[in-house]
């Protein structure tokens, strides 16, 4: 066996990859499978399942309502497609924020001295330090009305005489989306840096010397070789802002309801693991086609880095 | 305004900052004038400061003192996209995704030539360094050597008046690299464009160059045509690393116009009819240089002057040549003799204390400064 092993590069293969394939096969695979066959079964009085096939939960995620103001017997609620909505649109401009914000930020440390750039990835990763929950709070402290921003807003405006109402920022889809784009940038920081650390030098004075001014290099030769970063932080940003709902529970409170509040609701405060599950899915497909579309586009982000 | 030279260094120098915090001399006070179509190289070990001169040439560094003229103009703090020079690197530099074709019309199409234009002389370019065919390979499908010329297609296509190379044959194999100085070499003429080159290899400066700058601790050393280099070196330095030579110490007896007679205590001998590199004045402690394929090994019983005992130390064959390494008189020396006849019979070799007679002519040895 051992013998065999040593020869066998498959087998090692194999080997190798089998605790991981076992983890993913009991915690992930199965898990799926459950929610999946809870999805279609229907709540019960206590809040159990009652397996059955039953598409009831899907058709109620996209709007089939039967609790009608008019008293029909059925109509369009819009309440979970807006939900699923907004979830997707915030997905989609918390990264281009956070692209936007962690581009600059990581050519300028990739191009930063060697010696100074330790320093400044430290820097990038120390609030990670922090739980993830306490953070939010902490931009909690800043937006509310008593808070910090007001605070200072206030004092300024007092200086020059102005009349200031303090802003209500807290509860409100901006404050979600800084928080998230707070929560998610190193993520982005870190793989854009990673590829941009990789161009070397002679590349950027090969453009120069053929001609190029630094605005044709950064959209001719330095985005483009630096796409796998972008590519490889957009999928580590995009996915968890659909699914996260701490953010959104403490910024956004009941005014900024995502799928990620919508399932942990069902689970915990309206005791209907079948819709949740529902959700879940809806959730999983929504982020697979965004994904799907997105890497058959632009790649894994490594083929250029592989070649 | 137009000028005799395709590029001129005037007395440059480029301080750096080293990591402990001295300040640097890389390139001190050096003065070049490069003619229109010549092929010239800057011949140095790595830290001469001839990679720096190239960089201040194509923009990428900017002199601390002094000042670097492209066909008669100052180039001050011109960005390397306003310089009519391109560069062909040691890295080639190929952007990795662009195909060959795509690399190649990069700086044209920032000179926003139109794209008939561009296709035209993407394709004779290609042409050019026969890769023909390989458009739509990317870098990394290429062999080195392919990649190389794609890097010299890519910086020729836009017509430079100077091209500057950086060590480009460094990562190809000898037999590659040989066939690429030839042709390098070849397309310089060809097209009549001013080449400079930098380079560590001496052979190679040798073959190609028409002149060549050695530099040494940011200095040029010397300034001459391939053949002065080697058989006039103007001083040790220059000697001592373009090919090999041998030194023998002594003093200035006397002096005529352009031949001195040099007096080497080692041989208890009076040299005469030396060629010198330099003014010497009487008394002087010079160097006399002798290149090893210089020394003849003369029959045991000949007679006549510049006939010198020696006793080998070890010889070396090496198929064309033979390097027999031979104590006269104190002094370690090279000779380098060609196997002219086939021979196997191994009591024709020099062996170990065998002595031998040197023959030194005057004419072929040169007297130099001693350091």
């Amino acid at each position: 066996m051992l013998q065999r092993l040593r020869e066998s590069k498959s087998m090692q293969g194999t080997f190798l990859a089998l605790p991981t394939t076992l983890w993913l096969f009991v915690l992930l695979i199965i898990p799926l499978f459950l929610t999946l066959i809870v999805s279609f079964g229907q709540r019960s009085p206590d809040g159990g399942v009652i397996f059955s096939f039953s598409l009831d939960n899907y058709i109620r995620l996209l709007g089939y309502s039967t609790d009608c103001p008019g008293g029909q017997a059925s109509c369009f609620d819009p309440l979970y497609v807006n939900i699923l909505w907004r979830s997707l649109t915030l997905a989609f401009n918390t990264t281009a924020v956070v692209i936007l914000l962690a581009y600059p930020l990581a050519y300028f440390i990739a191009r930063a001295h060697p010696k100074r750039r330790n320093l400044f990835l430290f820097m990038v990763l120390i609030p990670l330090w922090t739980n993830f929950v306490i953070r939010v709070y902490a931009w909690m402290m800043l937006l509310r009305k008593e808070g910090a921003i007001n605070i200072v807003i206030g004092w300024v405006a007092g200086l020059f005489g102005i009349e200031f109402t303090p802003l209500e920022m807290l509860y409100t889809p901006g404050a979600v989306l800084v928080g998230m784009v707070y929560e998610f940038l190193p993520f982005m920081i870190l793989p854009i840096y990673t590829s941009l650390e990789k161009i070397d030098n002679s590349l950027y004075e090969a453009a120069a010397d053929l001609g190029a001014n630094a605005v044709k290099t950064l959209l001719r030769v330095t985005l483009p070789l630096s796409m796998p970063g972008v590519v490889a932080g957009t999928i580590l940003v995009f996915i968890p802002v659909m699914g996260t709902f701490i953010v959104s529970d403490i910024l956004g409170g009941r005014q900024v309801i995502l799928v990620g509040n919508l399932i942990q609701r069902q689970f915990l405060d309206a005791r209907d693991p079948t819709f949740g599950s529902a959700a879940s899915l809806i959730l999983m497909v929504m982020t697979l086609i965004v994904t799907y579309f997105y890497t058959r586009k632009f790649g894994f982000g490594e083929e250029i880095v592989a070649a | 305004m137009t000028s005799e030279f395709a590029v001129e260094l005037r007395d440059v120098v480029k301080k750096f900052v080293t990591p402990e915090g001295n300040e640097l001399n890389a390139v001190d006070h050096v003065s070049m004038q490069i003619k229109n179509g010549e092929f010239f190289s800057m011949l140095g070990s790595s830290g001469c400061g001839k990679t720096t001169s190239l960089r201040m040439i194509a923009g990428f560094e900017w002199p601390t003192e002094g000042e670097v003229y492209i066909e008669g103009r100052a180039m001050g703090h011109t960005p390397p996209f306003q310089r009519k020079v391109n560069t062909v690197f040691q890295s080639y530099a190929l952007f990795q995704h662009m195909t060959v074709a795509q690399n190649i019309a990069f700086g044209l199409e920032m000179e926003g030539v139109g794209e008939d234009e561009i296709k035209k002389r993407v394709g004779r370019a290609l042409e050019m360094v026969q890769l023909t065919g390989m458009e739509r390979r990317r870098p990394k499908q290429l062999s080195g050597g392919q990649q190389q010329r794609v890097a010299v297609a890519r910086a020729l296509v836009k017509t430079p008046s100077v091209l500057l190379l950086d060590e480009p044959l460094g990562a190809l194999d000898l037999k590659l690299r040989k066939e690429m100085q030839l042709e390098l070499k070849a397309l310089q003429q060809q097209l009549g464009i001013t080449f400079i080159y930098v380079t560590h290899d001496q052979e190679e400066a040798l073959t190609m160059s028409d002149r060549i700058a050695v530099m040494s601790k940011g200095k040029v050393q010397q300034l001459a045509t391939p053949v002065e280099i080697y058989e006039r070196p103007s001083n040790k330095f220059v000697a001592d690393f373009i090919g090999e030579s041998n030194f023998l110490e002594g003093t200035i007896k006397s002096l005529a116009r352009d031949e001195a007679v040099v007096f080497v205590p080692a041989l208890n001998a009076e040299l005469r009819g030396m060629p010198m590199s330099s003014d010497f004045v009487n008394g002087e402690a010079v160097a006399i240089s002798v290149r090893p394929e210089k020394i003849r090994i003369a029959e045991n019983n000949a007679k006549g002057d510049g006939l010198f005992e020696a006793k080998v130390l070890t010889s070396v064959y090496i198929g064309s040549d033979t390097h027999v390494y031979v104590d006269m008189a104190g002094i370690r020396l090279k000779v380098m003799e060609q196997n002219r006849i086939s021979r196997l019979d191994p009591s024709s070799f020099y062996t170990k204390d065998q002595i031998i007679t040197l023959l030194f002519m005057p004419e072929n040895t040169l007297v130099l400064k001693k350091d």
